[in-house]
């Protein structure tokens, strides 16, 4: 089996040993790390001040995780396409994040490659304005 | 073409940023906001976009941040399905005027499909909700919260759309065309938008950028026959109303 890539919040992956099995995706610990960052703890995988116990059938005999059934649990959409697989956000994070109605951040660059965060521009009233060139 | 604003209100505190959905990139848009004139280009334009004769003369490149988005990102996080859209945000990032149709009044159904021209009775509408829109940017700049268009919370969670499940999973099958698009996987990338389409059909941005994933077509403005026949075949989706300033808080 050849490289597998993961796409997870801005982090694009390329992992030489992940095996996909039926509907799971087996990564090391430290491949689920450096790919999505949650890390495995004795309290279960972690990320920030968030922690989720670990169901035991995330796990193999190998020690390894299947990030898939994680990203489930999570209600996050996965999407493949042969060997890249990606996964968003859950509905219900996207929902809270707005619905709060602080504006969700982003950074994003500009024509010259200079990097822009919304959060950049606080104490500015933002007219945050969309377009396409289509 | 939001220039002549932003030179007019910047000292008031107000910032403009502008991101563009494409998956092209700078390819995409490049040619569209450094253009060396924009009085070079054809009035008709101006036209369409509601632009006043005033405000068109007083156009120019951009001097305020223009973002590329190629994977339609802030789409997803502000629910943004056709453009142009804005939000409003305030000196404390709140949101003060959700997802809305940014000034824009609806042209399609009123232009010539060959020439693009519109009516003059069209023309003096755009024109009218274009200016209706920018006096209530002026009259936010410069009454902030007292603004008679900052809307309540409960007003702006109410004319929000929250997120379905099939909408983040389009945005993620965007995410993984996008990134195809860049390892140059176009007929799978394409799929993948396509794919976004079938899921989230009323979101315009998902369905012009999956035409316009070729690279002969990159940075063009969609205005041929697959426009229109995607244009009359989805006249039922629910379409993109003139921004409401009828109901704020005064």
């Amino acid at each position: 089996m050849g490289p597998t890539t993961l796409l997870y919040d801005e982090r694009v992956t390329t992992l030489p040993d992940a095996e996909v099995r039926g509907e799971a995706l087996w990564l090391r610990a430290a491949d689920m790390h450096r790919a999505t960052g949650w890390k495995l703890e004795t309290e279960g995988l972690c990320r920030g001040d968030a922690c989720v116990q670990v169901d035991p059938t995330w796990r193999d005999g190998a020690g390894r995780i299947d990030v898939n059934a994680f990203a489930r649990h999570m209600g996050q959409p996965i999407t493949r396409d042969d060997s890249a697989w990606a996964y968003g956000e859950s509905v219900n994070t996207r929902h809270d994040a707005l619905f709060s109605l602080t504006a969700p951040d982003f950074r994003l660059p500009d024509l010259d490659g200079v990097m822009h965060a919304l959060s950049d521009y606080r104490g500015k009233k933002v007219f945050l304005h969309s377009w396409g060139s289509y | 073409m939001w220039q002549a604003i932003y030179v007019e209100l910047q000292d008031q505190g107000l910032e403009i940023i502008a991101v563009a959905f494409d998956t092209a990139g700078k390819a995409a848009v490049e040619a569209k906001i450094r253009a060396a004139d924009y009085k070079e280009r054809p009035a008709v334009l101006a036209r369409l976009m509601g632009w006043s004769d005033e405000l068109w003369a007083r156009q120019a490149p951009p001097t305020y941040p223009c973002l590329i988005d190629p994977g339609h990102i802030v789409a997803e996080l502000y629910g943004m399905r056709n453009v142009p859209q804005a939000v409003w945000i305030d000196e404390q990032g709140r949101i003060v005027r959700p997802t809305e149709s940014a000034g824009t009044y609806d042209m399609v159904p009123h232009m010539d499909r060959d020439t693009f021209e519109v009516p003059d009775e069209a023309a003096a509408r755009g024109v009218a909700v274009r200016n209706t829109y920018i006096e209530a940017l002026r009259d936010w700049v410069k009454h902030g919260a007292a603004s008679r268009y900052v809307l309540p919370p409960d007003e702006i969670r109410k004319r929000m759309r929250g997120p379905r499940a099939d909408d983040v999973l389009a945005a993620n099958h965007v995410r993984l065309g996008c990134y195809l698009y860049t390892q140059g996987a176009l007929a799978r990338a394409k799929h993948h938008f396509n794919e976004a389409v079938r899921l989230c059909p009323e979101s315009w941005n998902y369905r012009r950028q999956a035409m316009m994933l070729d690279p002969e077509r990159v940075g063009e403005l969609n205005g041929g026959p697959d426009f229109f026949a995607a244009f009359d075949a989805n006249r039922h989706l629910p379409y993109y109303p003139i921004a409401d300033f009828g109901t704020g808080n005064a």
